[in-house]
């Protein structure tokens, strides 16, 4: 399929609309997990073939944090724990 | 008293250490059981109730006078026991099928064991734990099927290496192996085959669900009291469905016990035993697929156990969330802009049948004699007294004196509705927290429901009919609770965006309009007598001068110290829309719907942050009703010609419609003869039709603004939609100069006959009146045509509106279901019951819309007001 072909051309994370994925370090992630005081448990999950962290080299508990533009605050953080 | 506390204490109280949900055993089944039943006979000849039958005595009673056989209590005090059928042959459980299957189909036929090698066991053990935890029992039953199959050994066992066979279902409770079917006997027998240790991999605790268990051989019948008959008018008796079941389970039964017994063939046998399959299957479930329903007499489908539980009708949804309330009325609503916002008028019949209990005290005993002394068909009256032990007593003219002697400190007396007492008024769709508010009652004649305009909006109700109810809080607690919490003052700001969700409609914004805008000459005493209608008596604040301005007199209404400056819709004779306020006095400006109005503008919201609730109400009442006297001092009418155009006008619209059609007939020509350039992504015809679209909404808009330059500006027509109140600029377009274009899905009219919309028109036919433009105003009238496309357009939305209205209810239910247990912790996430975090900030931006203006915190103006 045509549509595939292209998609493989297309590197998803400098597309405008892709709010910006990047993992964080150990101490970085216990310091989220020790200030909303929380078990990865208790983070909203991504996928660990999820087309945004496609180029991120992640594994299963590592802490992804999402930077996206906001109409209403700017920028918001947004944390999610690879699953 | 003191009694009454001891009796309280000796009640032994315990507390609920665990719950254990489990399948139950046969041995249990007989072991809670009080009767076997053995005969599907419900009465003998007397009437009286059959022992071993359906509604034998042992199961409870629901016949006055009869005793319990089991406990000796009596109707109402036996809660009824269960009794138990011993089937002739098992049958399976539906629901309990999906399980058995999978169960069978993971299993050895031989020797019973869990298809998986001894040595992999605790590898996947351990998978299926963490699955279960996270997805259920039902994806870990699908998965031990999946490893099965992965495992490549499924056509032999790993341990007794008997070949398997593929097993299917066949639905609704057949198992077939191979080609041959699988009896419910054969299906027990493996089940029970199955080791308790290889039970615990399929989620089962054996020692609570053992899986043989789901395939029934003894049944449990329910008591009398879960399904109670009733004694029609001439005598006869009606059963409840169950009953029915039942007495088709056992009487099937007993055939199949006695054919057994005298050894009939075996076909015979079969069938009855597919016929008592098929009575306890619909006994647990009448709405499975394959399976007709079984039905009454008259063709309606029985109501058995699942039916019973299950969805809007059922137990849970019906009994158990959708509870019925007392000391609640309803009725029609009607408008009455003289009662105050946060008031409600009601029926004095409904007063009299509503009470508030008031407890009597040495300090009110004489006060609340005055009701009992009045009774119960006087207003203001009592319904009844309550005694110290709870006992109710109605208040009739012959007890009323005795209730006199008696009533001391301790009694309650329940006291008819009177002004001030407290209320929940609420319409539904209760979509908001302001559906429901507390408000004021106030005594009126007549037999509706009375309240302020200005309230409409947050109930989102209007009287064309709508209905509205009204409770009635019963203690102390409820009242405070609904005073502070509910009271129309408190519920001001909406949560949604930050604003006002009351302000001043229609007839109350054309009035403010006017006299803001075009009372400039009042005498002095038309101010005061203006605002002594509105219920203010304070005239110093009137500029000291023999004639004053409306901008004077509404100033009144505003507290001294407030200063305001913002924009009005609507211009002000010299052209300025600004709106300025200082200090207590509007300087400059109109005041109209984008500052009176509910849901828009900040000066509502201003004076609510600086004033608090109540003050804000007072002024909202105040202004509300300032403008309907500015109305009635003044006089308001609106006519059909208001809008009419002057010769030169029409000339003016007439031109433009001949122009626009002159252009669209040259665009069909180009189109015709292929010179029509298509827009990028369209077709050639589809760009005719943009285009063709956009020159007649120009001609539309063109006319229109003719029409509205023409109308003058101090008529009712155009002062309503200057001010606000009512209608728009299109509204006077259509009435004066042309209705235009009529769409159906964004499109002109298309459909209709093959190739044209009516059978008046020549096939193709593309110009604007063919496609269902209006070129006639509603006053000029419109052509038969037109009136169609007018109608067309008209059922159409119509349609659309009573479509949407439920999709979007249950839309809404689903959001409401899947979001109610959501909350904004302390450290500004927002969490679900297992305080999972679905947003790390709420909304994004930790904002508090309730406490914002409109979704916006102006850090600049809270640091001016600081400094």
């Amino acid at each position: 399929m045509v549509i595939n072909d292209m998609a493989k051309d297309v590197d998803l994370a400098k597309h405008y609309l892709v709010p910006k994925h990047s993992v964080l370090s150990d101490t970085e992630k216990a310091k989220i997990l020790e200030h909303y005081r929380i078990t990865p448990k208790e983070l909203p999950k991504i996928a660990k073939k999820d087309a945004g962290i496609a180029h991120l080299e992640v594994k299963e508990g590592d802490v992804i944090k999402i930077v996206r533009n906001s109409p209403t605050a700017g920028k918001s953080v947004f944390y999610r724990v690879v699953n | 008293m003191e009694d009454e506390i001891v009796d309280y204490e000796k009640y032994v109280y315990k507390q609920v250490a665990s719950v254990q949900f489990s399948v139950i055993s046969p041995k249990l089944i007989k072991k809670v059981a009080t009767t076997k039943i053995v005969t599907p006979e419900l009465y003998d000849k007397e009437g009286y109730p059959v022992d071993g039958g359906l509604m034998d005595t042992r199961l409870g009673v629901i016949d006055p006078g009869l005793k319990c056989r089991t406990c000796g209590a009596k109707l109402k005090e036996c809660i009824g026991h269960f009794g138990y059928i011993e089937l002739a042959r098992p049958i399976i459980h539906i629901k309990f099928i999906d399980i058995i299957l999978n169960i069978i189909k993971s299993t050895c036929h031989e020797c019973g064991k869990v298809l998986i090698p001894k040595n992999k066991m605790t590898y996947y053990f351990k998978i299926l734990e963490t699955i279960e935890l996270e997805q259920g029992i039902d994806t870990r039953r699908q998965k031990i099927k999946e490893i099965i199959a992965s495992l490549k050994t499924t056509s032999k066992c790993p341990h007794c290496k008997a070949k398997q066979h593929k097993i299917t279902l066949e639905k609704p409770t057949t198992v077939v192996e191979g080609e041959k079917r699988i009896s419910p006997i054969e299906i027990r027998a493996r089940l029970e085959k199955i080791p308790d240790e290889d039970c615990e991999i399929f989620g089962l605790n054996p020692l609570h669900a053992r899986p043989e268990w789901m395939v029934l051989t003894v049944l449990p019948i329910p008591p009398v009291t879960m399904r109670p008959s009733i004694t029609l008018e001439s005598g006869e008796r009606s059963e409840d469905d169950l009953t029915h079941k039942l007495g088709d389970i056992v009487r099937i039964n007993q055939r199949l016990f006695e054919n057994i017994n005298a050894g009939a063939p075996e076909i015979i046998i079969e069938d009855l035993w597919d016929l008592l399959q098929y009575h306890i299957t619909t006994y647990f479930d009448n709405n499975i697929a394959q399976v007709p329903p079984a039905r009454h007499r008259s063709g309606q489908p029985l109501k058995t156990l699942t039916e019973r539980i299950k969805s809007k009708d059922g137990r849970i949804r019906h009994n158990l969330a959708g509870k019925r309330t007392n000391f609640s009325a309803r009725t029609v609503i009607s408008p009455d802009p003289m009662i105050r916002l946060n008031e409600v008028g009601i029926p004095q019949e409904i007063a009299m049948k509503l009470t508030i209990p008031e407890k009597v005290h040495p300090w009110n005993i004489a006060y609340l004699k005055q009701f009992v002394q009045k009774g119960a068909e006087t207003y203001p009256g009592a319904n009844y007294i309550v005694r110290p032990d709870g006992k109710r007593k109605k208040i009739t003219e012959e007890t009323k004196e005795q209730f006199l002697e008696e009533v001391q400190p301790g009694y309650a007396i329940e006291r008819h509705l009177m002004d001030g007492d407290i209320s929940i008024f609420n319409r539904q769709p209760s979509l908001h927290r302001m559906s429901m508010m507390c408000h004021r009652i106030k005594i009126l004649p007549y037999k509706t429901f009375r309240l302020n305009p200005a309230v409409c909006h947050p109930y989102n109700a209007d009287f064309d009919g709508d209905e509205m109810n009204l409770h009635i809080p019963q203690t102390e607690e409820a009242r405070a609770e609904a005073e502070v919490l509910m009271e129309v003052q408190t519920q001001l700001i909406s949560p949604r965006y930050g604003l006002s969700v009351i302000g001043c409609v229609q007839d109350s914004i054309s009035g403010n309009y006017i006299l803001t805008k075009y009372f400039t000459q009042l005498t002095r005493s038309e101010a005061v007598d203006l605002l002594s209608s509105v219920g203010i008596t304070e005239f110093s604040r009137l500029p000291n001068r023999k004639t004053v301005t409306g901008k004077d007199v509404f100033s009144c209404m505003l507290p001294e110290d407030f200063s305001f400056v913002g924009k009005s819709r609507s211009k002000e004779v010299d052209g300025s829309n600004e709106v300025v306020i200082v200090n207590g006095k509007l300087e400059k400006g109109v005041i109209d719907r984008s500052n009176l109005g509910e849901g828009s503008g900040l000066l509502l919201r201003n004076l609510h942050k600086k004033y608090g609730p109540d003050k804000t109400l007072q002024i909202i009442n105040n202004i509300f009703r300032l403008g309907i006297k500015t109305l009635l001092k003044r006089g308001f009418s609106v006519g059909i010609g208001d809008s009419d155009l002057e010769v030169k006008g029409k000339e003016k619209v007439t031109n433009i419609l001949k122009k626009v059609d002159m252009d669209v007939q040259k665009l069909i020509e180009n189109y015709k003869q292929g010179e029509l350039e298509a827009f990028p992504g369209r077709t050639i015809l589809e760009t005719l039709e943009l285009k063709i679209l956009e020159q007649l909404n120009n001609a539309r808009n063109e006319s229109g603004s003719i029409a509205t330059e023409a109308t003058e500006d101090s008529t009712g027509t155009r002062i309503m939609v200057e001010s606000g109140a009512r209608g728009n600029i299109i509204n006077i377009a259509q009435m004066a100069a042309c209705v235009g274009q009529q769409a159906l899905r964004g499109r002109r009219i298309g459909i209709g006959y093959s190739g044209r919309t009516l059978s008046c028109f020549k096939r193709g036919d593309l110009t604007p009146t063919a496609r269902g433009f209006v070129s006639n105003s509603f006053k000029s009238g419109m052509t038969p045509s037109e009136f169609f496309f007018g109608s067309m357009t008209g059922r159409d939305s119509l349609m659309d509106t009573a479509l949407r209205t439920p999709k979007s209810g249950y839309l809404y239910r689903r959001l409401a279901n899947a979001m109610q247990d959501l909350r904004v912790e302390y450290d500004g996430t927002v969490r679900d019951a297992s305080r999972k975090i679905v947003q790390f900030s709420y909304g994004e931006d930790g904002i508090d819309v309730a406490k914002s203006e409109k979704g916006v915190i102006n850090i600049k103006k809270i640091i001016e007001s600081v400094m």
